[in-house]
């Protein structure tokens, strides 16, 4: 990849998507093969927000490069609870480590953090921005599943904060790929999303209902819609409520439907999904290692 | 001197800011961070006939010159504006604005949890779109009235 950063899905062209892909492919196949490929090599974790999964992945994966992990730590714990200005921190831990992952939860931080700092910065989540590791390993999950090429996906839940979403939607509009957005009104895709979409000839529906996509699909992609986003308790459970999967409503899927979704979940799929065959999240959480240690070795 | 000129004082040093559209001069003066208080002598004339614009406005800044950032937001505002430098009551110099790629400073995004609104050593920064303006921090696109999102400092 010739980028010095990964910030944003809008940067990946398909050919690094599919290089990174196919990177992640040899190492899922032969792991052995990497093994000590970056021994030298320390990666800084910055994790401004609580991420157990993220980060766990990212040291696995650089661990098994063969490298290292220095870890800033809770936010509890560090000078950031001080006061320190992001800036300053990224510069003092530049001295630490060859590369950085951060995660931080202002819209814009990993962008700003790349402008102060010469070594490679990787967004692990900005806000309700972008998380484009995330992304690469949707889009391999995708891959092995469905294919990029002649898709149609459906992507539900939260899309206005949903970072996931955002980065997804982006690296889609590479492939020949047909989206459809299922959200309550108050939570659809923000201005400047739909705007990108459009920039980039993408083919983009948006629904409020999913009965109206479901047996169209090829990969249906469930994120959660969290509590918080709603002014009262009522409010937020209906529309929970409304944008559930079940087995009852995957009756009317195609049989080779694909059901993604980020994790954590809380009850947007139901357990009885799991036993089907159309589940596909674990998988997909396991995917994160070879994809993000081809993502380090591609940038590394 | 033409009539038009003549409705509001001439100054000796400054800046003349002509041709803005009729109704932005009070945005005009917010982007150069004029309120009255910091005392500058300041002339506006509003909705003054104009042959390319009908009615237009004018500003004229005593002591004033105008930075590469306040001409840049300036040029979104009141694109058809004409910017006069006055040195000893003549005009040194006069250019149009020109429609930049980026702005800097001046705006501030819209969005609050945008890292560009928190305590960091930067100033904000926007992509020009062919309408309104983008955070090039967090994508946040601003379309319509732009002179409300000028930073009070
Ligand atoms: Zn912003």
């Amino acid at each position: 990849m010739r980028h010095d950063h990964l910030i944003s899905a809008k940067q990946l062209s398909r050919g690094d998507i599919d290089a990174v892909l196919d990177r992640a492919a040899e190492i899922a196949a032969d792991p052995g093969a990497v093994t000590g490929a970056h021994a030298d090599t320390l990666l800084g974790l910055l994790f401004f927000e609580p991420s157990t999964r993220t980060k766990m992945s990212f040291d696995a994966a650089m661990k098994r490069l063969g490298g290292d992990t220095v870890d800033m730590g809770s936010v509890d714990s560090s000078s950031v609870k001080k006061g320190e200005s992001l800036a300053d921190t990224v510069r003092v831990i530049e001295g630490y480590a060859d590369a950085l992952v951060l995660r931080h939860p202002s819209e814009g931080s990993a962008k700003l953090a790349s402008e102060f700092v010469d070594i490679p910065v990787v967004n692990a989540g900005d806000g309700a921005g972008q998380h484009p590791s995330q992304t690469l390993l949707d889009m391999y999950t995708i891959r092995e599943n469905a294919g990029l090429d002649d898709l149609t996906i459906g992507i539900m839940g939260d899309l206005k904060y949903g970072r996931t979403v955002h980065s997804l939607a982006h690296a889609l509009t590479n492939f020949d790929v047909s989206q459809h957005f299922i959200s309550p009104e108050s939570l659809r895709l923000p201005r400047g999303v739909r705007y990108d979409l459009h920039e980039a000839g993408a083919q983009v529906r948006e629904h409020t209902g999913i009965e109206d996509v479901i047996e169209t699909l090829d990969v249906l992609y469930v994120t959660r819609i969290q509590r918080e986003r709603f002014p009262d308790e009522n409010e937020y459970r209906q529309v929970a409520g409304e944008y559930r999967i079940d087995a009852g409503l995957l009756e009317a899927a195609n049989d080779e439907l694909t059901v993604m979704h980020p994790l954590p979940r809380v009850d947007e799929i139901a357990p009885g999904v799991d036993e089907t065959r159309y589940a596909t999240y674990f998988e997909q959480a396991h995917n994160g290692i070879p994809v993000r240690m081809a993502l380090l070795d591609e940038m590394l | 001197m033409t009539d038009t000129e003549l409705r509001v004082s001439k100054i000796e040093d400054g800046t003349v800011i002509d041709h803005i559209a009729g109704g932005q001069a009070l945005n005009v003066l917010a982007i150069l961070g004029i309120d009255g208080g910091s005392g500058e002598e300041v002339s506006v004339g509003m909705n003054v006939p104009s042959d390319r614009l009908g009615r237009k406005d004018i500003v004229k800044v005593e002591g004033r010159e105008l930075s590469q950032n306040e001409v840049d937001v300036l040029s979104l505002i009141a694109p058809a504006a004409t910017i006069n430098i006055v040195r000893g009551f003549d005009v040194v110099e006069k250019h149009r604005v020109t429609r930049p790629q980026t702005v800097g400073g001046v705006l501030s995004c819209p969005n609050a949890n945008c890292i560009s609104t928190g305590d960091e050593p930067i100033e904000s920064r926007f992509d020009v779109l062919e309408e309104g303006v983008r955070c090039t921090y967090c994508g946040t696109i601003i379309r319509d009235s732009i002179a409300a999102h000028i930073s009070v400092e």
